[in-house]
């Protein structure tokens, strides 16, 4: 048993009367790459925003490093106290389908506002490091662009720049492919490719199946809102057990 | 004729007082009234929506009037002559407030919900990510609605005559009464044209210095 960084149990989530999430249980370990893998509406998305805490959870814990963030009480859940929230929010970043990069600021901006902003951490400091992540992601050359002047590929790199930045123990990432012209996945995955070589912890939405084969420890496949079937990929991809699974694969690789 | 245009610029130098403190007032008191209209609270939001239906459903003018009036008439003060100014004060801040808070509202609104998403995943408080993500990138939208209120409110000071303030236009028509000619009033729509031309260039210059981006 390693090092645990999440921890989910029992995560219940409603929207109104329909239940999005059933009782989904998971937990990733230091330096593990989970993907999670499943039809539109399965439910995939929600996960990710209930452990990222932009949506709240019905039911379930949610527990990173050992802090429970949310606790169950029985008939709904409870929200650590801010200061504990804080504490917990430092421990992940999330990359987003849709980039969300600030218009108004710089790329360099982007990267360093949150460090500086919320971390309080010394200016200088924080550029040289963001200076270094840039040059990571390959935009030293457009450290002084704004968003609007960039590919797509370029604004997910810099959103991923600007996550990392914040030095999370692990990373989100909603989708981050989709919004992105298939020339330009390829240096999304590229980069992701390369720090899950750097051992970053990361759980990756993804309807990238070969990708999620080729780069996760751990495959989870969703569907209507229960977890079907995980465990390392060349079980779950290759060797899939449930019908739902063997339609969605045979439809993703048609 | 330099008589005329003398005693224009100082009537214009009131009518400037009134378009400057308007703006102090309206401009943070409208971004205040767009919090309560845009508030989860039913009952503030309602507050506000019947706040700003009013301002905005009756005649800025009757407004001065009510409130220049309403003193002596309602409650039986005595107002002093400066009360005039305190009364087009309070009026234009009041009624131009009413009409900023929809432009802000509708700035704010606008932000896509990606901007607090990411803010909050960040570990942004909710006052930093309005100060510091979401109300820059209002201000660069809003600019456009903002300017046609600012150069309606500088013809609109011209409406503080009903109450006998001083400001430009009210001497105009002192002067054109008293003198017989048509003269005062060509010279005061030329101020008020040239301050508006002059309002407009600002206007544009700040909105080319946000163009250096664009919002999706």
């Amino acid at each position: 048993m390693g090092n645990k960084i999440l921890e989910i149990n029992h995560l219940k989530k409603q929207f109104g009367d329909t239940v999005v999430l059933h009782d989904i249980s998971m937990s990733v370990e230091a330096g593990e790459v989970v993907a999670i893998i499943g039809p539109s509406g399965s439910g995939k998305s929600t996960l990710l925003r209930c452990a990222t805490m932009l949506e709240t959870m019905d039911g379930g814990e949610l527990i990173y490093e050992g802090i429970k963030a949310v606790r169950d009480n029985g008939s709904g859940c409870s929200y650590a106290d801010a200061l504990t929230m804080r504490d917990i929010k430092k421990k992940f970043g999330l990359v987003f389908q849709n980039f969300n990069l600030f218009p108004h600021y710089s790329v360099l901006q982007n990267v360093m506002e949150a460090p500086i902003v919320v971390q309080k951490r010394d200016r200088a400091e924080v550029e040289k490091e963001a200076r270094v992540l840039l040059e990571k992601m390959g935009l030293t050359e457009r450290a002084d662009a704004y968003p609007c002047q960039l590919s797509g590929g370029q604004q997910q790199r810099v959103s991923i720049a600007r996550a990392l930045a914040m030095k999370p123990d692990m990373l989100f990432f909603d989708e981050p492919t989709s919004a992105l012209d298939p020339e330009l996945t390829g240096e999304i995955l590229k980069v992701i490719k390369q720090l899950a070589a750097e051992k970053m912890t990361m759980v990756i939405v993804t309807h990238e199946i070969s990708f999620a084969k080729n780069v996760a420890d751990k495959v989870v496949f969703m569907a209507d809102g229960y977890v079907i079937e995980e465990g390392r990929p060349e079980d779950v991809i290759d060797n899939c057990q449930s019908e739902r699974l063997k339609a969605f694969l045979s439809k993703m690789t048609e | 004729m330099l008589n005329i245009v003398t005693q224009l610029a100082e009537g214009l130098l009131i009518s400037l007082l009134i378009f400057a403190t308007t703006l102090i007032i309206a401009l943070p008191l409208g971004l205040g009234i767009s919090f309560v209209r845009m508030s989860k609270n039913k009952f503030l939001s309602f507050l506000a929506k019947v706040y700003i239906s009013i301002m905005r459903g009756t005649p800025l003018m009757l407004q001065l009037m009510v409130i220049f009036f309403a003193p002596s008439l309602i409650f039986g003060f005595s107002t002093t002559a400066f009360y005039r100014y305190v009364a087009v004060i309070i009026g234009f801040g009041l009624n131009y407030a009413a009409y900023f808070a929809e432009i802000y509202r509708a700035g704010i609104e606008a932000i896509p919900v990606g901007q607090y998403e990411a803010s909050a995943v960040l570990g942004f408080t909710k006052g930093q990510t309005f100060r510091r993500i979401i109300f820059p990138q209002v201000i660069k939208r809003i600019i456009p609605p903002v300017t046609n209120e600012v150069i309606t409110l500088v013809k609109d000071t011209s409406l503080a005559y009903v109450i006998a303030v001083e400001e430009m236009f009210t001497v105009a028509k002192q002067i054109v009464a008293a003198k017989g000619t048509i003269m005062p009033f060509i010279v005061a729509a030329v101020f008020y044209y040239l301050l508006n031309a002059l309002v407009a260039w600002i206007m544009s210059r700040i909105e080319k210095k946000m163009s250096y981006y664009t919002i999706k």
